[in-house]
């Protein structure tokens, strides 16, 4: 418990903030690298998985996807890229916008399959175009499985993040491999502190926005 | 290849040492999931607190565990054990849900005839709800066995021997076979062990062949 005592005094200690390779410096890195990772992948997973929700076609393609990405060990896909393309933050990000594909692609899909048959029938029926069936029925109503989705990718790139400091100098993984380095106990567990306290907040959050999204049934629109 | 056949033993060891972590990790979760599906099933109040604490477990990533757990329960951080605790939660925490709906989806009235012909408490729980579980449960133990499969690589971070050896080592030493070979290795055997699942599964349900396919859901 003593070393816990160390890594909290070592997280307050003031010369660890500020300027670069500063405990604020990298939460910042982290996140950005995490979002910007979530949203290149979500720009190209979401529209698909929607299409194949909407269409029903492809659902075969989306299982065996996602099955095969979780059996690819992470750090063997990171070592790889870092290999081909040198040190730098390109090999991570592309690690992590493959690694939160699926999840993407799985949430967008099983979210509009998800809406009610019943009412995607009633809004054909009333003349909704295809278009306006998507965008007006079945994301509103599979919203809370599509931000699922966000969700589960987002844990996973905040998580490997991480282990994206083993190959270029990004994020709150630093701390852990230089600890690891320099045998210094305390900076490393400060480093996991930090990382499991940032992944914990960040999960809370969207696991409340998923709430919200929840559509508000049994209210009539005045 | 050329890489692999000259360094063929150093694979094999590595390969065991996977093998040595990973299936107790998945052994793990699997009874301490049981027990805690049981539970959330039969109290669904503790359940609710269960399955929460799981999900909250589940969010904290892998590498950051590996660092904690060694300090929470004073073992070495570069010991086998450290990972297989960490595998097991993670494991754990992924199929405590899993295992509450496959007892949820034993049919109640199985449960009531087999109560009526006298079966015991015990007698219910591993002659009827167990086996009747059991298709559920599978699909909850391929997935966390894909899982810690691929998760047992991190632990080379640290110092655990594994697969992720290859990966970590090839990566330094710029030997692009070394890292192909360990990420090849470690997805065959996910699938070796999700195929002696599947087998597992036929034996403990041998019912469920009878039927045509289009019956097992």
């Amino acid at each position: 418990m003593n070393l816990f005592a160390d890594a909290l005094s070592w997280i307050t200690d003031g010369s660890h903030w500020g300027g670069p390779g500063g405990i604020d410096h990298r939460i910042v890195q982290h996140l950005l690298v995490t979002f910007a990772a979530v949203a290149v992948a979500a720009v190209l997973a979401l529209p698909l998985g929607i299409l194949i929700g909407h269409t029903g076609r492809g659902r075969l393609v989306v299982v065996a996807l996602a099955g095969a990405v979780r059996a690819v060990p992470t750090l063997g896909l990171l070592t790889l890229l870092g290999l081909a393309l040198g040190i730098g933050l390109q090999a991570p990000l592309l690690a992590l916008v493959a690694l939160a594909f699926p999840s993407l692609l799985a949430g967008a899909y099983a979210g509009v399959e998800s809406a009610d048959r019943g009412a995607v029938d009633a809004a054909r029926a009333v003349g909704m175009s295809e278009w306006q069936l998507v965008t007006r029925v079945e994301v509103p109503l599979g919203a809370e499985v599509i931000l699922g989705g966000i969700r589960a990718a987002t844990l996973q790139v905040v998580a490997t993040a991480t282990l994206a400091a083993y190959i270029s100098d990004t994020g709150l993984g630093r701390y852990l491999f230089s600890g690891l380095k320099s045998r210094q106990y305390d900076e490393m567990l400060a480093g996991a502190l930090l990382v499991a306290v940032l992944a914990l907040v960040l999960d809370l959050t969207l696991a409340a926005l998923q709430r919200a999204s929840r559509p508000t049934t049994g209210k009539v629109l005045s | 290849m050329s890489w692999l056949e000259a360094n063929r033993d150093y694979v094999l060891d590595m390969l065991v040492q996977h093998v040595r972590l990973s299936v107790p990790a998945i052994v793990i979760s699997v009874v301490v999931a049981i027990v805690l599906g049981r539970v959330a099933w039969r109290w669904p109040r503790v359940g609710t607190v269960v399955l929460g604490t799981a999900s909250l477990l589940y969010s904290v990533p892998a590498l950051p565990l590996l660092i904690v757990i060694p300090v929470l329960l004073g073992i070495p951080l570069r010991s086998g054990l450290t990972l297989v605790v960490a595998l097991a939660v993670y494991g754990t925490a992924l199929l405590a849900g899993t295992a509450a709906d496959a007892f949820r989806s034993v049919d109640g009235r199985v449960r009531e005839a087999a109560e009526a012909m006298g079966y015991s408490r015990a007698g219910l729980f591993w002659k009827v709800d167990l086996p009747l579980a059991v298709p559920v449960l599978l699909s909850g133990v391929r997935v966390i066995t894909v899982s810690t499969v691929s998760l047992v690589t991190i632990g080379a971070l640290v110092g655990i021997p594994s697969l992720g050896n290859l990966l970590t080592d090839g990566f330094q030493r710029d030997i692009r076979a070394e890292i192909v070979t360990g990420v090849v290795g470690t997805m065959l055997l996910a699938v070796v062990l999700d195929v002696l699942l599947v087998v597992l599964g036929r034996l403990a349900t041998p019912w469920r062949v009878a039927t045509p396919t289009g019956g097992a859901r």
